[in-house]
């Protein structure tokens, strides 16, 4: 149970924002090609920073607290599901945000999020 | 280089993708900022947990050694590249699809 910590934190967090989707009718996951593209792209470019500082030495992570499974560059499988997880939800939340933010007319609606 | 410095220019880049690259300039408008503070907030929770339980070790000589919630400052400056990042990336994706 103890090796399921890390994996447990993540789920949390998709748990806390993957609800947005079904109940505000957001439509990220329907938009699954621009959601795949983003989160591609970003987890590419910092998994790169991440196995770096893993080889440097900056951060580890305790063995008995993850799953054990290791990528190359050392990187535990849950530090790949963290580029995955946080970006979904970064995006399930920046639209949930703007969707209620649109409907109390202090944004235009489908128009630019500022 | 050490956390810190990356971590510094971590957000530097991303700022610079998301006003002058992308053009996406979350940064000047309000949904960012309205969204910013939950996500901070889901961060010092799950990133508390990680550091303070230890399932992640940094390394002392990487960090200036300020925490917050366990987790060092640079944390939430890392945070702040990776989802700002993300959402920059994101709204440039849609508009492209529907100039």
């Amino acid at each position: 149970m103890r090796q399921l910590t890390y994996l447990a934190v993540l789920l949390g967090c998709l748990g806390a924002a993957l609800w947005l989707e079904p109940v505000l009718r957001l439509g990220v996951l329907r938009q699954w090609r621009r959601l795949l593209g983003t989160v591609g792209a970003v987890a590419a470019v910092f998994l790169v920073w991440d196995v770096a500082a893993i080889a440097a030495g900056d951060w580890s992570f305790d063995p008995t607290m993850t799953s054990g499974v290791l990528l190359p560059g050392r990187l535990p499988l849950e530090e790949l599901l963290f580029f995955l997880v946080v970006p979904v939800c970064s995006v399930l939340g920046f639209e949930a945000v703007r969707l209620v933010l649109s409907r109390r007319g202090a944004v235009r609606r489908g128009g630019d999020p500022l | 280089m050490t956390y810190t410095g990356a971590a510094a220019l971590g957000v530097l880049a991303a700022l610079a993708l998301d006003l002058a690259v992308l053009r996406s300039r979350l940064v000047l408008g309000v949904v960012f900022w309205a969204t910013y503070p939950i996500v901070v907030a889901f961060q010092l929770l799950s990133n508390g947990i990680l550091a303070g339980l230890g399932v992640v070790r940094y390394d002392a000589r990487a960090i200036i050694g300020v925490r917050l919630a366990y987790a060092p400052v640079e944390d939430l400056a890392f945070g702040f590249a990776l989802v700002l990042t993300t959402l920059s990336v994101w709204v440039w994706w849609g508009r492209r699809a529907q100039p």
